[in-house]
């Protein structure tokens, strides 16, 4: 393992992208310490100010610091973003698991149910689940990572059938290990590589899911600074010349996101090596 | 000798490949030449350093490898000085490869004809005459049906006839200089000897020189007028073929020779001798002769002084003590196993009856093995012998358990039924017969450590009580003579022969009756495998085992086992005694298999087999061995498939319409 995060920490794309994403990780947990004004305090008397010496972000419709509000923004993503990729990720890799190395039946009807899934479009599903569910940040999770789960799924099964046809499992099946013990302790180590570099790129995807969603109204709910739900909030400025709401806070997403896939670039170059 | 007749030169070649900023010496002043019209052989075990200098003599080399050192002049011009352009023109009229894998040499989208046209096109001829030209080069490689190759895709063609067509193709050029590296190791050995015989052919009928590349001493016997052995990157000895052969001058080659099952020697007469240690890593550096670590002649001076190339005759050897290189003292005591013991009164412990399995699929029904019974007694090792396609992992597959036979097989142990599936068998059954693989790469789970290996099978099938494990791990270890320090490390870090060495003691955890072996020596050189052989000898004797020994090497089959069945497109065609089987009467294919191994007491007499193994989705009527048979009869073996007959001794059969007492005249 120590190989690997040798690898790792020389790769520069890695490295780069980790220090974006902690310095978001940063700002969600610390950033009511840092930020200069209070995120949530309302001035009505410095509405949709310009971005100036004293509110170097300006401030918006109410009067609050948007520097201080994409601070502290992240931490809602940051939150469900994550939980959303674990829960596809733990859903997908036992589904994954149990399809390619029984094959047969099952995989052909999962993998079927997977297909028509995938073919289509991951917001539209999104947004009758969460209309049917309610939104919150809990369905949202529960959503996305649902969504997830056939997609991970898939890649873990091509891995899987790899790993199946090595005699090593031949050997674990001829002392009857439990199909259990097979899955968990013999093939899942093996694959570990491909899982790893699905689950940082599914994060991505999930950050640009969930900021999308609370753009649309359906994710996080006001009062929260999210950036997704700023964005919604106030994009119908920007005809009015109020650009400075819109633009922070959609490159607060886009610097995530990118950091993200940096990170997942250098994981992948890494498990390929 | 003029230079100007010596096709390659190379002198003091050094060549490294540069890994993390360090420069790891592969070859090591090597000094050869190959004159107009010589065969070459170049032999040695893998990391040798063999295939790098075969690049190296093209300039194929991988961005990190680099020569330090030394010249390779090619007819006469210095390779190191040519620019691109004339690289490629030395590539495209003087200098041809031939690569282990044909299948991978070829591309697989293009058709025969258009590959081979595209040589002369290159050249500038229009696409007629080089259509033509490429149907006279498969004449030439003597391909019969050339206007229907020309059309094929490569993986339409049979292994043989692929290499065949790279032949072709190296050949197109008219090359000053062929390299042929390993050219028939990834082919059956009945296919190997007609390629063999191909080659020798057109090296009567050209001038080309050639550089055989193989780890197999009797193939090089066979093939070249001289050979040299490379060991850890440095020419140990060199000269004429035979004589190296016969009369070898380093302590290395002498070692390696012994390490061969000799013919006629088997577990019953002494242990195979093996050669000590391992070899130096690429990098490390020997104030000594490179061997000396190794050899058990080296004193004081060989570890301290390495010694010159030293030339007597015709020939060198790099020893001090070349004189005496013949009297290296065994590695293993030549002492005979005791307690390999086969009682014939005794029931036996497997038994197959009738086993058959077929794969279907939508169109077609594969029959990978078809009506196979046999029997393996307490203590016995059953060879079973045949070329690829023949099913004998198919039948490994089915006595373990792996996959379940057709309906109507019945496999039985110590008198009761196995059940088809592993997981249907009782844990004593799943206990008693284990398996040791061919590869074990695949086998060892790669992200467990040697003791998470060995430890799983005690607790599944070893019913110990946890405090024992422990000491019952070190006994195994020990018993396959691997050191506790590999106890926390995983398969990556260990060698091939440690690797199966761990694989062989996770077989044996469970102290099982039966163990099937696939090809367990396949992988591996043969030092290693004749250690390898040794061990299973041991581990017979003491725990009284018996194996199925799965080989497509007759010296290793022949050693081993005291039975032999040998297997043809899933059909068992004879069976009996291992010296019955070895010194007839034959089964015409069983004939034909042993006289395609090449020996290094000089080539017998080859029986030659005709055309290609049928595919196992339409098999042959009749006897399946019709089609390719030299002693066919006529319409009987067509139409009626033969039983299996009595041969010459009670427990000797054969599936053959000849009677047994005709194939011994026709053997003798």
């Amino acid at each position: 393992m120590s190989r690997h995060w040798q690898l790792l920490l020389r790769s520069g794309a890695f490295v780069s992208g980790m220090l974006i994403i902690l310095f978001w990780a940063a700002c969600a947990l610390f950033g009511r310490l840092f930020a200069p004004f209070d995120p949530f305090a309302a001035d009505v008397l410095s509405t949709l100010t310009p971005p100036s010496a004293a509110h170097w972000f300006g401030t918006d419709q109410l009067g609050r610091d948007v520097l201080s509000r994409v601070i502290v923004g992240s931490r809602d993503v940051l939150e469900v973003a994550p939980l959303a990729t674990a829960l596809g990720l733990v859903l997908g890799v036992l589904l994954g698991l149990t399809t390619g190395y029984f094959r047969g039946l099952i995989d052909e009807a999962v993998s079927r149910v997977i297909d028509a899934v995938l073919a289509l479009p991951l917001v539209i599903i999104a947004l009758l689940a969460l209309s049917a569910l309610g939104a919150s940040s809990a369905t949202v999770i529960v959503v996305v990572g649902f969504i997830f789960t056939p997609l991970i799924a898939r890649t873990v099964r091509a891995a899987v059938l790899a790993e199946r046809a090595l005699d090593y499992v031949a050997a674990a099946q001829l002392r009857n290990e439990p199909t259990l013990r097979i899955l968990l302790g013999e093939i899942l180590p093996n694959i570990m590589p491909p899982i790893l570099v699905e689950a940082t790129v599914r994060l991505g995807y999930a950050i640009f899911a969930v900021a999308s969603l609370s753009f649309l109204g359906f994710g996080i709910q006001p009062p929260s600074p999210d950036w997704g739900l700023a964005v919604s909030e106030s994009y119908g400025l920007i005809n009015g010349g109020i650009w400075w709401p819109a633009l922070f806070n959609t490159l607060a997403i886009s610097s995530l996101i990118v950091a993200v896939n940096l990170a997942a670039e250098g994981i992948q170059a890494t498990a390929d090596a | 000798m003029s230079e100007s007749t010596d096709t390659l030169k190379v002198e003091n070649l050094e060549l490294a490949y540069r890994v993390r900023g360090r420069d790891l010496k592969v070859l090591h002043r090597v000094s050869l030449c190959i004159r107009r019209g010589e065969s070459y052989g170049l032999v040695g075990e893998s990391g040798s350093g063999k295939s790098t200098l075969a690049l190296a003599l093209v300039r194929y080399l991988p961005p990190n490898g680099r020569m330090l050192a030394g010249s390779i002049l090619i007819g006469g011009r210095e390779l190191l000085a040519l620019d691109p352009g004339q690289l490629r023109e030395l590539r495209a009229t003087t200098v041809s490869m031939v690569y282990q894998d044909p299948a991978r040499a070829l591309n697989p989208s293009m058709r025969i004809g258009e590959q081979i046209a595209e040589i002369f096109r290159a050249r500038g001829e229009n696409a007629a005459a080089a259509r033509s030209a490429a149907g006279i080069l498969l004449e030439r490689v003597r391909i019969g049906d050339r206007e229907a190759v020309l059309e094929r895709y490569p993986h339409q063609l049979s292994g043989g006839m692929q290499q065949r067509v790279v032949i072709a193709m190296a050949l197109a050029i008219n090359p000053a200089l062929l390299i042929l590296d390993e050219p028939t190791t990834s082919l059956d050995a009945t296919v190997e000897v007609e390629i063999l015989d191909l080659l020798g052919e057109l090296r009567r009928e050209l001038s080309t020189s050639i550089l055989f590349i193989s780890h197999n001493l009797a193939l090089v016997a066979r093939m070249c007028d001289r050979v040299g052995v490379l060991y850890a990157g440095t020419l140990v000895e060199e000269g004429a073929a035979l004589e190296v052969l016969r009369d070898p001058r380093h302590p290395y080659t002498v070692g390696l020779l012994r390490c061969l099952p000799r013919r006629g020697r088997t577990k019953n007469h002494s242990r195979l001798d093996t050669i000590a240690g391992f070899p130096p890593a690429p990098g490390d550096v020997l104030a000594g002769c490179v061997f000396a670590p190794r050899c058990g002649l080296a004193d004081d001076k060989c570890r301290t002084c390495a010694p010159a190339l030293r030339a007597f005759g015709a020939r060198c050897s790099r020893c001090h003590y070349l004189e005496r290189a013949q009297s290296l003292p065994r590695t293993t005591a030549d002492e005979l196993p005791t307690g390999l013991r086969i009682d014939r009164e005794e029931p036996p412990l497997l038994q197959a009856k009738s086993l058959s399995k077929t794969f279907r699929s939508e169109r077609s029904a594969l029959r990978a093995l078809h009506d196979v019974s046999l029997s393996l007694w307490p203590g016995e090792t059953l060879g079973l012998v045949g070329e690829s396609g023949s099913g004998k992992t198919t039948l490994a597959r089915l006595l373990v358990g792996l996959s379940a036979p057709d309906a109507g097989g019945v496999l039985e142990m110590a008198g009761q039924t196995l059940a088809g599936r592993s997981e249907a068998r009782e844990p004593e059954q799943l206990q008693a017969l284990q398996i040791i693989f061919q590869n074990p790469d695949g086998a060892l789970n790669r992200s467990h450590t040697v003791r998470q290996l060995i430890e799983r099978v005690l607790v599944r099938l070893g019913r110990l009580p946890r405090s024992r494990r422990a000491a019952r791990m070190l006994e195994l270890l020990r018993s396959v003579r691997v050191d506790e320090r590999y106890l926390d490390v995983r398969p990556r870090e260990l060698s091939g022969g440690l690797k199966q060495r761990v694989a062989i003691a996770r077989a044996f955890a469970g102290a099982p009756r039966i163990v099937v072996c696939d090809e367990p020596t396949a992988a591996l050189d043969v030092s290693v495998q004749a250690a390898i052989l040794n061990l299973l000898t041991e581990l017979q004797a003491r725990h009284r085992v018996s194996y199925v020994f799965i080989s497509h090497d007759l010296g290793s089959v022949r050693y081993l086992s005291d039975r032999i069945a040998v297997l043809y497109l899933g059909r068992l065609l004879e069976i009996g005694p291992a010296e019955r089987v070895f010194s007839g009467p034959h089964h015409p294919y069983t004939a034909a298999l042993l006289s395609a191994v090449p020996r290094l007491e000089g080539a017998a007499q080859p029986h030659r087999l005709q055309g290609e193994i049928p595919s196992a989705i339409h098999t042959p009527r009749g006897c399946v061995f019709h089609t390719r048979c030299p002693r066919k009869l006529g319409p009987v073996c067509e139409q009626t498939e033969p039983p299996l007959l009595a041969g010459a001794e009670p427990g000797h059969e054969i599936r053959c319409h000849i009677p047994a007492a005709e194939l011994q005249d026709r053997d003798a």
